[in-house]
């Protein structure tokens, strides 16, 4: 903390550039430090058992990440990715019990989740609704629909094939981790490598200087909420198969995680600055700070006051930095 | 009697000194005008005076006493208050509430509406205007919303009352008014500094005049010692002729041509541009110049007209299809409309022409950046890299930026809305002769600016826009400042 409110007073004309780096920076320490702290506080916190257990755990909130992370670069917000993880969990596996193939079944829960991020970038950029209160309606629906597709209950009988996804072990590494990380690698590419993502961090900076440099915002914003929309259907596909069902309470709660991870990683709530690599971070000290609490018997009502401090101190640094490079 | 007292009011932003060591006196009850081209401080100097921004050396004596810099607050308590032409009214409130907006009577715990009504009333009247104080400020004109603007300021008890530009949008008939007002207040006592572009509004109005020339104090005059011709020379300071770079090259053909193009505000317009033109659009502000260009560019909604390059139709509905048609646009507001500027030099200057740079869908950065530092090359873009943020530029090189983007981008066609403002004069003669440069190299030009000067000294023909319509075509041999100015007030 000390550190980062003496790299807020730095020069000026140079102060925007130093105090992103040091943002980085501040990340990847708290990282360690947290690391640190509980393998001191914990003897099971640092065994190899309980560390791919971490990397497991977050990998549904990390390849939703990757998705929030691109519409909050627009200047966006996602808050149904939650219920959309639980929906997707819930129609997958009731095709599955139907006995639609498994490949076919994800293949279409896939297209229902690419439907559902149409319809907000229709709601968004068509209807003009703020991107806080179309996926605040979304949230509610889709979790209703969780609900509703087997009158509240539990699908169980998910077959063998599809449970790999979730539970399945590549080279000593949990599957889902190797999903997450390949999902990382692509947002990585589409970011840093193609005009896609230089479109997207320039609309997210400036949406009318964008336009005005001949790109269709519209038609860009629309597909950066199919892809996050499709990333948090994939990402209920896996925890469904993680926990060998579909759940009408799968994913409830996750936005918190997924737009606390993102934003502790350093991107900037109101557009158009940010990189993957501090968002691996957040991502990663979402999850050691569930589990070391986990593993110190922390009370859950305590764990939400200090997931809630924590996406706060995340904003507040944010716009902290943004107001101090504007003057 | 003095009431205000500039004593060397400097002010400097980065790369720019807006005001280079200013000092004169306002005497009680008169109305003084302040002139000088854009850019030469005028706003800078009425924004220290409102406390908007603080002096980075000097300060301000009002009434005997140092003004509180850069607190607009307690300025305002001292009797201090500005009208811009900007407006700042709710259009949704009352005239009465506007005017009393912030400043509002009670009536134990509630707001005295009848009173309030009562006194915006006598104040309106004051000012002879018969506007009523009940109706909503967006059922009014412009001019009399400048009218409402100015019951408020006079409402606050003030002493010393700031135009900024107040007549720059009214039609005759409420500039009438405006004048009006002015006249009565000054009567009442107030002293009123009085910023405008137009030489006789100054002349009717004023008693005596300052002028401004890139930051400095140049001179203060008594009005009627003093001929129009001269207030231009003090104010442009150089010979027109020698400062801006000659066309040494002729004029092709037609090469863009616009069809009664229509809109909201932009009334039946055509005209055609020659390759290697440079097109002046000359008029008043809000007269619809900025809006042809973006209804050529596809910024905004057409809703009837045509649009040919070479010959060919171009249909055009956005941005994206007008960069198609090799039309690029540097838009009048650099820093929101223009420039990226929490992106590199590098990212901007290839912001619009990524396609050229992947390779199945992959950015190149090698060729991208070759590319890129070629064009801040040519264009001289002081930086010491090409990663450098935009927003860390001076405004003549985040222009520069811009500039590069569309050449870039190889566009046939720019046009150019206020390519100077806020450009110190160094950076300014640069973009014009890179404007120059590039119609040698056939590129056709429109050009948008405020600055009578430099559109007259740049333009190879000057189009006057009114009221969304195009009035006159001027040749150079019918050149002057007064007949543009004749024809953008529409007479």
């Amino acid at each position: 903390m000390d550190t980062t409110q003496k790299s807020l007073r730095v020069e000026q004309p140079f102060g925007k550039v130093s105090l992103q780096f040091l943002s980085r920076y501040w990340i990847f320490i708290a990282l360690v430090v947290l690391i640190v702290a509980f393998s001191l506080l914990s003897d099971s916190f640092l065994s190899k058992i309980n560390l791919l257990n971490i990397l497991r755990q977050v990998s549904i909130i990390g390849i939703c990440a990757v998705g929030m992370t691109m519409v909050i670069l627009t200047g966006g917000i996602d808050l149904s990715v939650g219920s959309m993880i639980g929906v997707s969990g819930m129609a997958c596996a009731l095709m599955l019990q139907a006995g639609i193939p498994p490949v076919l079944a994800v293949f279409l829960t896939l297209v229902m989740g690419l439907g559902f991020g149409g319809i907000t970038g229709l709601l968004i950029n068509k209807i003009h609704i703020p991107p806080l209160i179309a996926t605040l309606g979304l949230m509610t629906a889709l979790r209703g629909v969780a609900y509703i597709l087997n009158g509240g209950l539990p699908i169980y009988g998910i077959p063998e094939s599809v449970k790999f996804l979730g539970q399945g072990w590549v080279f000593g590494i949990p599957f889902p981790v190797i999903l997450m990380i390949a999902v990382f690698v692509l947002g990585y590419v589409l970011l840093n490598k193609t005009a896609f993502g230089r479109h997207l961090y320039g609309t997210g900076g400036n949406e009318e200087a964008s336009r005005l440099s001949g790109v269709n915002v519209e038609k860009l914003k629309t597909k950066v909420y199919l892809l996050a929309f499709f990333l948090s259907t994939f990402a209920g596909i896996v925890l469904m198969a993680r926990v060998n069902s579909g759940q009408p309470r799968g994913g409830t709660g996750y936005e918190m995680d997924i737009i606390t991870a993102v934003v502790l990683g350093g991107v900037s709530i109101m557009g158009g600055s940010g990189r993957l690599m501090g968002v691996i971070a957040g991502v990663m000290i979402m999850g050691v700070l569930s589990n070391g609490m986990i593993l110190l018997n922390i009370d859950e009502y305590v764990q939400w006051v200090v997931k809630g401090l924590v996406l706060l101190v995340a904003v507040g640094l944010d716009q902290l930095s943004n107001h101090k490079s504007e003057q | 009697m003095s009431i205000l007292c500039l004593k060397s009011v400097v002010k400097e932003y980065p790369g720019v000194q807006a005001l280079a060591g200013v000092s004169f006196e306002l005497e009680a009850g008169e109305v003084h005008a302040i002139m000088g081209e854009n850019g030469a401080g005028k706003s800078t100097l009425i924004k220290t005076v409102t406390g908007a921004i603080k002096p980075t050396r000097g300060y301000v004596v009002y009434q005997g006493q140092t003004l509180p810099s850069g607190d607009p607050r307690a300025i305002i308590d001292l009797g201090i208050s500005a009208i811009y032409q900007e407006l700042s009214l709710f259009p949704e409130l009352t005239v009465a509430e506007n005017i009393f907006y912030g400043n509002e009577t009670y009536k134990g715990l509630f707001l005295d509406k009848a009173k309030m009504n009562e006194n915006a009333l006598s104040l309106l009247k004051s000012l002879g205007t018969d506007i009523k104080p009940e109706v909503q400020v967006k059922t009014l004109s412009i001019g009399f919303q400048q009218l409402v603007e100015l019951a408020k300021a006079v409402s606050k008890q003030c002493k010393l009352l700031i135009m900024d530009e107040p007549t720059a949008p009214l039609t005759n008939q409420e500039v009438k008014y405006m004048y009006e007002a002015v006249r009565r207040l000054q009567k009442q006592g107030v002293t009123i500094i009085y910023v405008s572009h137009r030489l006789n509004e100054v002349f009717d109005l004023c008693d005596r005049v300052t002028i401004l020339r890139d930051g400095h104090y140049i001179e203060t005059l008594d009005i009627d010692k003093v001929t129009e011709d001269e207030l231009i020379r003090l104010m442009v300071g150089r010979t027109i002729t020698n400062e801006y770079p000659k066309r040494t090259h002729e004029l092709g053909d037609d090469y863009l041509s616009v069809r009664s193009l229509n809109s909201g505000l932009v009334k039946d317009v055509s005209f055609s541009l020659k390759k290697g033109e440079i097109l002046g659009l000359a008029g008043l502000v809000g007269a619809g110049r900025t809006e042809i260009a973006r209804l050529i560019f596809g910024a905004d909604p057409l809703k009837s007209g045509e649009i040919t390059i070479d010959g060919v139709t171009k249909l055009i509905n956005s941005p994206h299809d007008a960069i198609a048609a090799g039309i690029g646009l540097l838009p009048e507001d650099r820093k929101t409309q223009g420039a990226l500027l929490t992106m590199s030099i590098s990212d901007n200057v290839s912001y619009s022409s990524l396609d050229r740079f992947s390779s199945k869908g992959i950015l190149q950065p090698k060729l991208e950046r070759a590319s890129t530092q070629e064009f801040v090359s040519k264009l001289n873009v002081k930086t010491p890299s090409i990663d450098q943020l935009v927003g860390n530029l001076s405004g003549g090189n985040q222009q520069k930026v811009v500039l590069a983007k569309w050449l870039l981008n190889d566009c046939s066609v720019l046009i150019f809305d206020e390519p100077t403002r806020g450009i110190d004069v160094g950076a300014k003669s640069e973009i014009y002769e890179l404007m120059r440069q590039i119609t040698q190299r056939g590129v056709s030009v429109i050009m948008i600016s405020s600055e009578m000067p430099e559109l007259l000294g740049m333009s190879d023909r000057v189009l006057v826009v009114h009221d969304g319509s195009i009035v006159k075509e001027l040749h150079p041999e019918e050149y002057s400042q007064e007949t543009v100015l004749k024809y953008a007030s529409g007479f």
